[in-house]
């Protein structure tokens, strides 16, 4: 008896639904292992995780939060995905876009500057973070760099950069020293929806983004392009679809959402522009873009998951001692099983049974 | 009835009887899933035999070869090697107990030599030296010339071929299995590879031949195994079968037969080639040399050749997938289009099918009712505003498959999971359906199965009626006499000068896949050959 692999004739749409789930169950399970080896009580490590965060407001705002720029810059990356264009360096084009919107804070700091600087602090954002992701665009369509490492490497040329910066000229000056610029003004500032909470309008502008790209891609001969470029990329220039322009676009809309939840994080939940701002957003969104489908709705799910992860990654890190790093182990196993599960939608297990052999005379 | 008198036949037993066949299964299954590709097949192969395994695609003949070439193992059955059972574990077991292959596709490397290439394919005893040697007498021995020094690149298809069979050949082989070896030759080559078999068999040798050329195998071959749908339906002579009674076995049933309308007119010339050269995008690609022709509507012109001589690059300069510079080399519906996207020419009114089905044709893992909007997004209101119509899309699949009758498990499947044929019947059916002034179409029943092969003959037929100039490269000379107008043939990227369907005999079709040209003296030379 032997297990295999049997290729199947028609995609299941059952198992894609579900093969997510899978893979987070098998992650769970791998998890258990690893709190029992920690010398955790696997189960109350997983209460802290993925129970405790959901009983109190506080950590649902929380959730909303960290989830706003995974969901955004995780669209941006599944249209890239899905047209066969691989950014990898949506890290980059968040600090990029968190840069280029700060400039305004920072310049019109202490001025009566009027109501219009949020909004021009956005777009500023969402076009350096469309411009920053265009190098790898341009390099791949012109020179046929790979852009898998050219997005990548140009994520630590923006990480400096930004560190140059508030170590350098944009430094608080009353602010002992550390490396910070000073706190925004409040026309500067992305407006919370609930007085006194977390939740912020970037939430809402993430919520728009999952809907506008739903119908892109659906409804559009435009996401059709970017589906077929990357289904069957022969098949989309017989009709008529030119691909290079397509991993210009889906690069630029994706570097300008990632610009975009950068500065909405900056002039948000941080309030100030320093190093670190980023958990590695760019990072985990392609986990929640893979985690959700390239989907734009499995991609607000699995957002809101990820961001869960972060959040019970700290209260396990306080109730537990459970170190900061198991959540990045997490988040890892998940894509690692998201992937592999992924095989099963074209594919089944078969149990294959051994041959039988036809006892027959040999004449 | 007929059953009778081929059991009674004595090339399929009675000659035999009293020694063992070279090569016997026993109830050979092979079981892909639910899928029985291969059902109980018992078959005989003698010494000194032409074997022929007859069937459509899909009827299982791969698959049985496979199995007896040790590529894969059977579910259930036993193959019997000079009497004894075996299990062959490979290949290279097949091919040291004495079974030899060729493949229709070859496996070549396009950068090394004749003698390298030979020398990878064999179990590498002797020296390179001792090697060349034993290539260049084999080769002279049956002749089939061939210089050991030659990158394969350079080589025209049947020279590649042969560089194939001598391989098999240097192992010495009892029992050498061919698949389709005449699909990529000329007429004149496949003559010479007759001789080549011919004298094979002399040897004592059995050959087991993979076709489904019918006048070939009534020709060549003592005996002939027919399956249809996995299962064998008959084992009988040929030389007393007619091609329509092996077709009828093959098919399970009459074959509808494809029917020009009388008087069909043409008009004004709607696709004009003038003087297209253009250089190839890929290494060892094929130039287009100064390619001329007219194509008025109501026309039928075939375009005959060796597969590789430059009919691909034709298409993609037809199509707008590569475009030329000057805009005057392709002239659609009267305005210069050499310069414009497949999409622009679309619009004109052009349609294409491209050779492959899954992934040039349509995207495989996609919906058809999204492949009917692959390429009516230009000009078939499917698209308004940049949003979809579903709707649109969704009827274009119901028309084409009410139209031209494909079968398919639900409403809109993905594309991957309709057969070969109806895949085939959609995307032809969804070109027509546009109603195209010009239709260019690239080798359009090419693995189809007879039934859906007809229906797309006849729909081409019916389209050119109807008022439209159709264009149509097909490697099947059979195919082009019964549809097309006219013939020309493509060789090394020129296009020669169009000849009348009657006047292009399979001699002159031939001579011009070879290469030469159809001027007396050349043509005699080359008939004397």
């Amino acid at each position: 008896m032997q297990l295999v692999l049997e290729k199947r004739a028609e995609r299941s749409n059952t198992i894609a639904l579900i093969s997510p789930l899978i893979a987070i169950g098998l992650t769970i399970v791998t998890m258990v292992i690893l709190f029992a080896i920690l010398g955790k009580n696997p189960l109350l490590a997983l209460h802290a995780y993925f129970i405790a965060p959901l009983t109190d407001g506080y950590s649902l705002q929380e959730i909303a939060v960290k989830a706003t720029p995974l969901v955004m810059i995780a669209i941006g990356l599944s249209l890239c995905y899905l047209a066969n264009a691989w950014n990898i360096g949506a890290e980059g084009q968040f600090l990029i876009g968190a840069v280029a919107g700060s400039w305004v804070a920072v310049k019109t700091q202490g001025t009566d500057a009027g109501a219009w600087v949020l909004p021009v602090m956005l777009v500023l954002a969402a076009v350096a973070g469309a411009l920053y992701a265009l190098i790898p665009a341009i390099c791949k369509v012109k020179f046929g760099a790979s852009e898998i490492l050219t997005s990548l490497m140009l994520v630590y040329v923006a990480d400096l950069f930004l560190d140059y910066l508030v170590r350098g000229p944009w430094r608080d000056p009353h602010g002992f020293n550390f490396p910070t610029t000073a706190e925004f003004d409040p026309v500067a500032t992305v407006p919370l929806l609930i007085e006194g909470g977390r939740l912020h309008l970037g939430s809402i502008i993430a919520l728009l983004v999952v809907a506008a790209v739903a119908i892109l891609l659906g409804r559009t001969i435009k996401g059709f392009e970017i589906r077929v470029v990357g289904a069957a990329p022969r098949a989309a220039r017989f009709g008529g679809f030119n691909s290079n322009q397509l991993i210009i676009l889906t690069f630029a809309v994706s570097g300008a959402l990632a610009g975009l939840a950068g500065i909405i994080e900056v002039a948000g939940p941080v309030g100030h522009l320093q190093p670190g701002i980023s958990p590695g957003y760019g990072f985990t969104a392609i986990i929640v873009a893979f985690l959700g489908r390239l989907n734009p709705l499995g991609i607000l799910i699995a957002g809101l998951f990820l961001a869960l992860t972060f959040i019970g990654g700290e209260q396990a890190q306080i109730a537990m001692k459970i170190p900061l790093d198991v959540t990045k182990v997490f988040q890892g196993i998940l894509l690692f099983y998201v992937l592999a599960c992924d095989s099963l939608i074209l594919y089944r297990f078969k149990l294959v049974f051994p041959n039988r052999q036809v006892a027959r005379g040999t004449g | 009835m007929q059953v009778h008198q081929r059991m009674l036949d004595p090339t399929t037993n009675g000659l035999h009887s009293g020694e063992t066949p070279l090569l016997r299964t026993i109830g050979l299954t092979k079981r892909y899933g639910d899928f029985l590709a291969n059902d109980s097949i018992d078959i005989d192969i003698w010494p000194k035999e032409i074997h022929a395994l007859l069937g459509e695609n899909g009827a299982g003949k791969s698959t049985l070869v496979k199995a007896i070439y040790g590529l894969i193992q059977p579910s259930a059955g036993e193959i019997l090697w000079k009497g004894q059972p075996v299990a062959l574990s490979g290949p290279s077991e097949a091919r040291s107990r004495g079974i030899g292959m060729v493949f229709q596709h070859f496996s070549l490397f396009d950068n090394l030599t004749v003698a390298e290439n030979v020398a990878l394919g064999l179990d590498g005893r002797e020296s390179f030296k001792d090697m060349s040697a034993r290539l260049e007498q084999v080769s002279k021995t049956y002749g089939l010339p061939l210089d050991p020094k030659r990158e394969v690149w350079q080589l025209s298809v049947g020279e590649r071929q042969r560089i194939e069979i001598v391989r098999a050949l240097m192992q010495d082989p009892q029992f050498l299995i061919l698949d389709e070896p005449t699909a990529v030759l000329t007429p004149q080559e496949a003559d010479q590879l007759f001789i080549v078999l011919e004298r094979l068999k002399a040897e004592g040798r059995a050959i087991l031949y993979i076709s489904h050329k019918l006048e070939e195998v009534k020709r060549l071959c003592d005996t002939a195994t027919i399956l249809r749908g996995g299962k064998k339906v008959e084992t009988c002579n040929p030389r007393l079968e007619t091609a329509a009674s092996l077709a009828r076995m093959m098919v399970g049933g009459e074959i509808k037969e494809v029917k020009a309308a009388a008087g069909r007119q043409t008009t004004v010339p709607r696709l004009v080639v003038n003087d297209l050269s253009l250089a190839p995008s890929e290494a060892h690609g094929v130039r287009l040399e100064h390619i001329s022709f007219e194509l008025k509507g109501g026309e039928i012109l075939g375009i005959a050749g060796v597969a590789g001589n430059g009919q691909d690059e034709l298409f993609a300069a037809l199509s707008g997938e590569r475009l030329s510079k000057d805009p005057g080399t392709i002239v659609i519906e009267g305005l210069a289009a050499g310069h414009l996207s497949i999409t622009q020419r679309r619009k004109l009114g052009a349609a294409f099918v491209p050779e492959e089905r899954l992934g040039h044709g349509t995207a495989p893992r996609m919906k058809l009712s999204e492949n009917a909007l692959l390429t009516g997004h230009a000009a078939s209101g499917m698209v308004h505003h940049g949003f979809i119509d579903t709707a649109a899309t969704l009827k274009t699949v119901d028309r084409a498959t009410e139209t031209f009758d494909v079968r398919k498990a639900k409403r809109d499947p993905e594309a991957a999971s309709l057969s070969g044929g109806n895949l085939q019947k959609f995307i032809v059916g969804r070109e027509i359906l546009r109603n195209p002034a010009v239709l260019v179409v690239s080798q359009p029943t090419w693995g189809v199965d007879a039934g859906a092969a007809a229906v797309i003959r006849q729909a081409l037929l019916d389209l050119a009626t109807a008022g439209a100039a159709v264009l149509v490269t097909s490697q099947d000379l059979d195919e082009l006499a019964e549809i097309a107008d006219r013939i020309a043939v493509m060789f090394h990227g020129h296009l020669s000068a169009p000849l009348a369907t009657k006047e292009a005999t399979r001699e002159k079709l031939g001579l011009l896949m070879g290469g030469s040209s159809l001027e007396p003296k050349e043509a005699a030379h080359a008939v004397g050959a």
